[in-house]
């Protein structure tokens, strides 16, 4: 399967869960929204053009804002953590030409310690700007601090759960 | 020359991404005004019929409590019909001091069409739900929708067939309220928290209320018709600081299991905005 044609499925896999699982759950709290589809963005190879990435970044995120009806919202947060991340995994991946031998960011890519981190950072950065949006039209601080915190917190859980059930297997790459 | 070239080249990743967010933005802050978003059209007949396809299931599911509400709202009408009310003193005669229906037809002020729910959101701030009817089947923006079991919310965006609705449970949507005992109108907003509750503002301290009151839109409203039910008190809040009471109210609609919904057109409106407008204007 070429790349491109498992990134396609990976998308609107990420896409359906997203809108049809995550976002018909009945809220637990006003603060806690459970956010899982921009681990597609996380997960795409490391060889794309950082342009290419917040091209893509930018229409997934459209994609999604379409099904909510709240088109800019998502798409905004989805370009910053693509601009975002290849600076983040340039100071994050240790041994040189990592990005080179491997297809994308994983825990047997990039090491658990280096690959979570790049995860809660880039969680943690995606929620706050969300947020942050949301909180420029209405909202207080202890709104914004409280969603933050509790939407990161449910996000991490449900990115850990996706990596234990999908492990995928990053070959090392070699002659290519 | 040469070194604009050069800088752009170098920048190129940092501008792209400020161009990127722009775009996205200006999406963002121009769909809060409900003005007409990038495709939208298009967009919302794409999103339209894979709601579709998700509530072909999720409806099934929820047959029951869309029946019960039919139902209910079928009982409600037939009380209202004139051969329920007889006097049992035969002397006493009803009689109907108005002109047959047909006849008040060119009058009719509030034209109601029957859409089906084909997919809703309760789980963000501004939540909407899609409608299976569109421009081509008479669906305008700013158009009323009401449920079996009161104001759902209002038209926001339409395409050829499928038309979103922003509903009641979203922080933007404001509707004109009255309580149903005394009279007394209030501005009726969401706070964001409780996805069945709503709130009621600027209700005097002298008004006496109770739990369960009703509470209806009003006159006032230009878009939905007078006396639909809106919510009913489930809480008084007291703000010493004020006069006034703030209310709780219990949403009659059940944002989360409505399958039915009714789009209803004031034929009038244009009419009544023209005036409004025309003497705001002489005024200025």
């Amino acid at each position: 399967m070429s790349d491109f044609v498992k990134h396609s499925l990976r998308a609107m896999l990420f896409l359906l869960v997203q809108v049809f699982i995550l976002h018909k759950i009945p809220p637990l709290h006003q603060f806690i929204v459970p956010y899982l589809y921009f681990l597609f963005i996380l997960w795409l190879p490391f060889n794309m053009g950082r342009t290419w990435l917040m091209v893509v970044a930018f229409l997934y995120g459209l994609a999604l804002d379409y099904f909510l009806m709240w088109p800019g919202l998502h798409t905004a947060a989805c370009v910053l953590i693509a601009y975002l991340r290849p600076f983040l995994v340039n100071l994050l991946i240790r041994q040189e030409g990592a990005e080179q031998s491997y297809g994308a960011p994983s825990i047997n890519s990039m090491g658990w310690a280096p690959y979570m981190v790049l995860v809660v950072v880039l969680t943690l950065v995606h929620h706050s700007y969300l947020v942050f949006l949301e909180w420029m039209s209405f909202g207080n601080f202890w709104y914004f601090l409280g969603k933050v915190g509790a939407s990161t917190g449910i996000s991490l859980l449900l990115i850990l759960i996706t990596e234990m059930l999908f492990y995928r297997k990053e070959r090392f790459r070699t002659n290519m | 020359m040469r070194n604009i070239f050069l800088f752009i080249r170098r920048y190129f990743n940092f501008l792209s991404f400020l161009a990127l967010q722009a775009l996205a933005l200006s999406f963002l802050f121009r769909y809060n005004k409900f003005h007409e978003a990038a495709f939208a059209g298009v967009a919302n007949e794409i999103t339209g019929r894979v709601n579709e396809q998700y509530n072909t299931v999720d409806y099934y599911f929820k047959l029951k409590k869309a029946n019960e509400n039919l139902v209910k709202e079928n009982v409600a009408l037939r009380e209202l019909l004139r051969s329920n009310y007889q006097s049992p003193d035969t002397t006493q005669k009803l009689i109907v001091d108005s002109i047959r229906v047909d006849s008040l037809k060119p009058f009719q002020r509030y034209v109601y069409r029957e859409a089906k729910v084909v997919g809703s959101f309760i789980t963000t701030q501004t939540n909407f739900i899609t409608i299976h009817r569109g421009s081509s089947q008479g669906v305008r923006p700013d158009m009323a929708v009401i449920g079996p079991n009161g104001v759902v919310g209002r038209v926001v965006n339409t395409s050829a067939n499928y038309s979103t609705v922003m509903t009641m449970i979203s922080r933007q949507f404001k509707v004109d309220g009255k309580l149903k005992n005394s009279g007394e109108r209030g501005s009726i907003g969401w706070d964001g928290q409780n996805p069945r509750i709503v709130q009621m503002r600027n209700i005097p301290k002298s008004v006496k209320i109770q739990k369960g009151d009703s509470v209806l839109t009003s006159e006032l409203s230009s878009i939905f018709p007078p006396n639909i039910l809106i919510g009913t008190v489930d809480s008084v809040m007291n703000d010493p600081s004020t006069n006034f009471y703030n209310l709780r109210l219990k949403t009659g609609t059940n944002f989360s299991t409505v399958q039915f919904v009714y789009i209803v057109q004031n034929t009038q409106l244009e009419e009544q905005q023209k005036l409004e407008n025309a003497t705001r204007n002489t005024n200025e």
